[in-house]
């Protein structure tokens, strides 16, 4: 179970997990697009961090849709509304709940794909973000199904999404800014996959 | 009248369109939403959601967009306001503004100026 503080300190933990990476997020996205991902997925998520104490012991829907809501308004780039899309989409799938189980956390995954996914128009094996997150829900989804707390089930994922970067090295880019070089883009890891798989890593650290 | 935004990554792209379409279209309604709050690169929810209702009136508003962030944050103020008539143009961004313009000072209503603006992406300025 992650009761509405152990969500603050997740929140709070990915803004300092992203805040440490920026500089690497942001070289990457300098490969192969506009080098802006890192520090502005960074100002988003502490921006997020210090909107928490106006929502501190809502429900889970309340406190994702605050942080969506924060994310859109100052991430400045695409991850604004992709990630701000990702965290109201989840916020939506958990409205009213103070605490959640393994399986309304695949749920709350699921939801938030669809969001980028509608946002986006994006599909697997474009680079982006879905190629760590939707192999990575799967691994989840399966590891709960099979009977794994919510920590194994997260280990699980964060390989699949994992071998998902390595994927996106091997593909260019059909969809955002570094579609527009093509088949240059091959040989690079997508900064979208890394950042969430970050993101993951940074939730499963505080289980 | 139809009111128009400019939406880009540039704040001066932005300013610079609306400052192109205004030589010809003086009296339209046109709201540049350029770059962040601070003028770096970027989109802003909030500056394009000011400049929508800046030009905002019953006619609507017509966004002009770049890329990017700039189709998907424009989508989602569209929706934040989804009671005001707003839709966004598929069309280049400097002649499309300046289309979207004229055609909004002469009066043509929003549902139309999709097609004008649409006509101005195959304008040829070399002859071939």
């Amino acid at each position: 179970m992650i009761d509405n503080a152990k969500l603050v300190e997740q929140i709070k933990a990915i803004a300092t997990r992203i805040e440490a990476e920026k500089d690497f997020l942001t070289q990457l996205d300098n490969e192969i697009a506009d080098g802006d991902h890192g520090i502005n997925l960074a100002r988003g998520f502490n921006a997020a961090v210090d909107k928490l104490p106006t929502v501190e012991g809502k429900d889970f829907g309340t406190i994702l849709k605050t942080t969506g809501m924060t994310l859109v308004s100052t991430v400045g780039g695409s991850a604004g509304p992709l990630y701000g899309t990702a965290f109201m989409k989840a916020g939506v799938a958990l409205k009213d709940k103070t605490e959640i189980d393994a399986a309304d956390f695949v749920k709350a995954v699921e939801a938030a794909i669809g969001g980028i996914q509608m946002r986006g128009k994006a599909v697997e094996g474009e680079k982006t973000m879905l190629d760590a997150l939707i192999p990575a829900h799967k691994a989840m989804a399966a590891a709960v199904e099979a009977g794994d707390d919510l920590k194994t089930a997260l280990e699980k994922a964060i390989k699949a999404a994992h071998e998902g970067i390595e994927f996106t090295k091997t593909i260019k880019a059909t969809k955002g800014r570094a579609s527009y070089i093509g088949d240059r883009s091959i040989g690079h890891q997508d900064p979208g996959a890394t950042s969430i798989t970050y993101v993951m890593e940074a939730i499963h650290s505080t289980l | 009248m139809v009111g128009i935004v400019v939406v880009s990554h540039s704040q001066r792209l932005a300013e610079g369109a609306v400052e192109l379409a205004k030589m010809m279209a003086h009296e339209a309604k046109i709201a540049p939403a350029g770059g962040l709050e601070d003028g770096s690169a970027g989109t802003s929810f909030e500056k394009i959601s000011a400049a929508v209702e800046e030009v905002y009136s019953d006619d609507g508003v017509a966004i002009l967009m770049d890329m990017g962030s700039a189709v998907m944050t424009a989508e989602m103020v569209i929706e934040a306001m989804d009671d005001k008539k707003i839709i966004m143009l598929d069309g280049p961004v400097v002649e499309g503004t300046i289309v979207a313009s004229l055609e909004a000072m002469m009066g043509t209503p929003l549902e139309e100026l999709q097609s004008k603006v649409e006509e101005s992406r195959y304008t040829k300025k070399l002859e071939g």
